[in-house]
């Protein structure tokens, strides 16, 4: 082996706490890049995979009822490959010891033989009889929330009967991955059922003998789905279509669309800054490293090596920790992408994983961190390349300390030698001090930033949940109802407060752009669930136009004064054009608030609602559910403390969970950072501190002079740091904002002081090793030895 | 006749610029005959060490003109420079710059591994005395024997010219002569011609030829008749 194979070998050992300082710092960046873009290409794949095995159709068409003989129709529009209809249909479960009527969704199969469209995963116990109409199959996931076996019974009100159904079976389908309530924002295991019944049991529940009310169709491959849609919207018109819409419409698929989507911008933007962060620290380190080398230089130049073969063989340390931190970060991020995948599997209900690793990010992640080394690298030592070889035959020169800081007058009365050293240091060469302050404080804003995003998910639930919706319990109706009925809601013991709400299903349009969702009626000025400004105060809502909130108007690309499209898809389905007349801020979702008389007069009904929101005294509770579920017309009660324990869960454990890993990555880099910064200020000083020691000086005075220089620096990098972070935390919101909620970017000093705390944790810590190490140091070793 | 390793005309080296400009060469004309025992004599920044800077190519002069036999060093690339430190030069350092990762014979062989024409690396520590310590790192070698590592790493490649920039300054009396033989052992087994820069007036003594500096220039070149050995001179 070459004296400088094993000369690389054992500076390495050498500088070993600093190497693994760096390389952990590549190794997040990478870590980083190869999980996310792992994590959204494996659920983009499996998604994918899931859709083609089951046939999950790619147009859905509601309509009120239609008889079975139109299927023949659909089936012979053009670019029609498969079309199935079923029944669907509303129904209350009564669960023993459980108040509240939880919602549930009916689907009939066919009843002898496989659906062609939208087949179904059945992960326990069989399949219903086809003869046996009293058999039910029902969504895995809540069977499982609630502890059902097969062979448990089923309580389930229809159409207005209660009937008993036997379980026999548990299934999960692509259409269900994402399982919300009508009426609700976010999925939720526990409150929403799927019963898999066979045809000839649904028609007879809902009056459908030899009629449908959905049809599913798929397409021939290059079908565009618009004119299909059209199509079908044209047959079913007079049956009382609802309106077609693709997939993509599907709210289980927008739901975990939006989920991918949402992964793959914060992929797209937050590994990026965390790859550029800990390039420039990189640089850093490894200049200030290099700047050390000196005069071994110098020394391997004088014995007749060419710039290249010293170049190369400072570039082989330089790639040596580069590659290993990200060989070892693009490993870890396979194994935490799998982890995750493996997380994510059981909250997005696949019943099985295709594990995609995308290599390009490999290639990327490790392509741009050896880069980096390398660029910083040879930025030094080029300059080194410029100098004589003659360095390395002196002795090292004092330092020229002729330009810092003079101290005369008032001031030397007040400095003491080591804090002059301390000082003149940090004045004598601006350049290196300032990269080692930018190079800390981009470490401080990593980490103020993410301390910001944690803080704004936080912010986001209390606005949502506290500021917006004040009310208790939210009461959703199988249709909409008169509003003088509500007074029997009104009435029961316990309720402080009703204000009606009437939510009509919706294409808002403007232009060519277009949304699919609903408008909220509410009353003129809403008490419990308000619409607020940009300033939380509550919107009075006027009868002369629409209200949207923010994330909305930008969607359409539509300002106060515009007008707006409203095709209404239930009831008589009128197209209204409506001004907008105000913008109000909401996090969650895209609502479109209107005066509930306005809405009414606008679909041109009486005056309906769909639903109320309930302020109640939380003592009667129970009563009050009970009392619910034995109303007729009650779909759906939700209580707010579940909807929101639903929604922490959802952000907790789907996209948003990145930001838990991310926060301790940037907690890492961080720490790298400063312990580097401590570890090379040593390296440039060994000799110094060793020459004080001998004069006799404590080991505390020697401390203080290297950790002096180090407070300093961090002090200094913390006000600029907090400027970064407050720079970073828009870029990084707006990576972890999706369709169903929406980031605020929020900086505040208690997210910058959670910054400081790890800043000034890893400061301590890096000092407190490097002041072990000068004190165990020998002393005649370090001023006889060049290091 | 011998001919020259050396000859320089008029060199000049001028370190800064404007008033705070030191000037550490002012003119040498200066001969080297091929084979010699040299000794530069001179007080500290007298500019001996410039000098040698400058004849090793680690340095170049800001006037003036270089040769290293009929090769005209000052008009030589960095490239150059570099194949003639490689092929013809070996160093030693007051302060012995061993590379402080790497043993004794992995320092030596750090040298022959680019020479053209190197000695076995045991060989050149056997002739310094330190066959036995080979596997030591520096920090565990005395002074005395961490300088004659890198004497033996200066002449392991079999060096045309050996320049020593006061080899034993940092030394005792004692190892101070034994590293004094092995220049001189260097010097009469090889054939290389040596180099010594020195304030130690004494060892002028065992020289072929003592060259004395002062402020920058020339003063005086005596030549030996007789010389002593190591053991004999003063410390």
């Amino acid at each position: 082996m070459s004296p400088l194979t094993k000369k690389l070998g054992r500076d390495l050992w050498r500088i070993k706490g600093q190497a693994i300082a760096i390389a952990l710092v590549i190794a997040v960046g990478v870590l980083m890049q190869v999980m996310q873009t792992g994590l959204v290409a494996s659920l983009d794949e499996t998604r994918r995979a899931y859709y083609e095995r089951y046939r999950l159709a790619e147009i859905f068409a509601p309509v009120a009822r239609t008889p079975e003989r139109l299927a023949a129709d659909l089936r012979r529009i053009p670019g029609v490959s498969a079309v199935e209809t079923r029944i669907v249909g509303h129904a209350l479960l009564d669960m023993p010891g459980i108040d509240l009527p939880l919602q549930a969704q009916a689907v009939s199969l066919p009843d002898f033989r496989e659906p062609r469209l939208n087949n179904v995963y059945l992960t326990d116990g069989r399949m219903f009889e086809g003869d046996r109409p009293d058999e039910v199959v029902i969504l895995e996931s809540f069977a499982k929330a609630h502890g059902l076996k097969p062979g448990d019974s089923l309580n389930v009100t229809m159409n207005g009967a209660r009937r008993t159904f036997g379980i026999v079976g548990f299934a999960m389908s692509p259409e269900f991955l994402y399982s919300t309530a009508p009426g609700e924002l976010v999925p939720d295991d526990d409150r929403f059922a799927v019963l898999w019944m066979s045809r000839t049991a649904l028609e007879a529940a809902f009056d459908m003998d030899g009629a449908f009310n959905e049809a599913l169709i798929s397409l021939s491959r290059g079908t565009e789905p618009a004119e299909v849609i059209s199509a079908a919207d044209r047959l079913l018109d007079r049956f009382g279509g609802l309106g077609a819409y693709g997939l993509e419409d599907l709210q289980s698929d927008k739901f975990i669309a939006e989920e991918i989507d949402g992964l793959r911008r914060t992929t797209a933007t937050v590994p990026p800054v965390f790859m550029a962060v800990a390039a420039f620290l990189l640089y850093i380190v490894i200049s200030r490293m290099m700047q050390a080398e000196r005069e071994e230089i110098g020394l391997m130049k004088a014995f007749g090596y060419t710039d290249w073969e010293v170049g190369a063989h400072y570039l082989q340390l330089i790639l040596a920790i580069a590659v290993s931190g990200a060989l070892f970060g693009g490993l870890m991020g396979i194994a935490a992408g799998r982890a995750l995948v493996d997380v994510y599997l059981l909250y997005y209900k696949f019943p099985f994983l295709v594990f995609r690793l995308a290599p390009s990010s490999f290639v990327i992640g490790i392509g741009a961190s050896v880069l980096a080394a390398s660029a910083g690298g040879l930025f030094v030592l080029r300059g080194v390349f410029a100098l004589t070889p003659a360095v390395a035959m002196r002795a090292a020169a004092p330092a020229d300390y002729s330009k810092s800081l003079k101290f005369d007058g008032t001031l030397s009365g007040f400095l003491d030698q080591p804090t002059r050293m301390v000082l003149r240091r940090l004045t004598r060469q601006p350049v290196r001090m300032g990269g080692a302050i930018v190079g800390i404080a981009a470490g401080v804003a990593l980490s103020a930033a993410m301390a910001a995003i944690l803080a704004s998910f936080d912010e986001m639930m209390e606005l949502t949940f506290d500021v917006i919706d004040r009310s208790d319990v939210t009461v959703s109706f199988i249709h909409p109802i008169e509003a003088r009925s509500l007074h029997d809601i009104e009435t029961m013991t316990g309720v402080i407060e009703v204000e009606p709400v009437r939510i009509v299903p919706a294409i808002l349009k403007n232009g060519r752009h277009t949304h699919r969702g609903a408008i909220s009626g509410l009353v003129e000025l809403p008490r419990p669930n308000r619409a607020v400004d940009a300033d939380t105060r509550a919107i009075r809502l006027r009868q002369d136009g629409i209200i949207l909130s923010a994330s909305l108007a930008r969607r359409l690309d539509i300002a106060p004064g515009d007008w707006l499209t409203v095709d209404v898809r239930e009831g008589r389905r009128p197209e209204v054009r409506l001004p907008v007349i105000a913008v109000a801020e909401s996090l969650m979702g895209s609502p479109a608030y209107m005066e509930l008389l306005a809405l009414n007069r606008a679909l041109k009904e009486p005056l309906r609602v769909s639903g109320a929101y309930l302020r109640i005294d939380t003592a009667h509770a129970g009563e009050i559910y009970r009392a619910l579920k034995h109303m007729p017309m009650v779909a759906g009660v939700a209580p707010k403390g579940d909807s929101r324990a639903a929604f922490q869960e959802i952000t907790d454990r789907g996209a948003g969970a990145t930001r838990y890993i991310m926060a301790l990555v940037a907690g890492i880099i961080t720490f790298g950072v400063i312990y580097n910064a401590a570890r090379v200020a040593q390296a440039e000083r060994a000799r110094d501190l060793a020459g004080l020691r001998v004069l006799g000086f404590t080991r505390g005075e020697i401390a203080f002079v290297l950790l002096g220089e180090l407070a300093v620096v961090t002090l200094l990098a913390l006000p600029l740091g907090a400027l970064g972070g407050y720079g970073l935390t828009f870029a990084i919101s707006a990576g972890f904002s999706t369709d169903l909620y929406q980031l605020p970017a929020s900086f505040g000093f208690s997210t910058f002081g959670q910054a400081m705390v790890v800043v000034v944790a890893a400061a301590v810590l890096s000092g407190w090793v490097v002041k072990r190490d000068i004190d165990r140091s020998d002393l005649v070793l370090a001023l006889k030895t060049r290091e | 006749m011998t001919r020259n390793t050396f000859t320089t005309r008029n060199l000049r080296k001028v370190y800064g610029e404007g008033p705070a400009a030191v000037h550490a060469l002012r003119g040498v004309d200066l001969e080297i005959p091929e084979g010699e025992f040299v000794v530069l004599l001179g007080a500290s920044g007298s500019g001996k060490s410039t000098l040698l800077n400058i004849l090793g190519g680690l340095d170049r002069g800001s006037e003036g003109v270089v040769h290293f036999r009929d090769k005209e060093l000052s008009a030589m690339s960095d490239t150059e420079l570099t194949r003639y430190r490689r092929d013809h030069v070996g160093f030693v350092f007051q302060f012995y710059n061993l590379m402080p990762s790497l043993t004794a014979r992995e320092n030596v062989e750090l040298v022959t591994e680019i020479a053209r024409n190197p000695m076995d690396p045991g060989e050149a520590l056997d002739l310094v005395g330190l066959a036995n310590r080979a596997d030591h790192f520096p920090a565990q070698l005395s002074g005395g024997e961490q300088q004659r590592v890198a004497i033996a790493r200066a002449v392991a490649k079999q060096p045309d010219v050996l320049f020593c920039d006061e080899p034993t300054g940092a030394l005792d009396s004692t190892t101070g002569r034994a590293v004094l033989h092995v220049l001189k052992d260097v010097n009469e087994k090889l054939g290389a011609t040596v180099l010594i820069v020195t304030h130690a007036a004494s060892q002028a003594a065992m020289a072929d030829r003592v060259i004395r500096f002062g402020d920058g220039a020339v003063i005086e070149v005596t030549v030996n008749e007789t010389k002593l050995t190591p053991e004999d001179i003063e410390w």
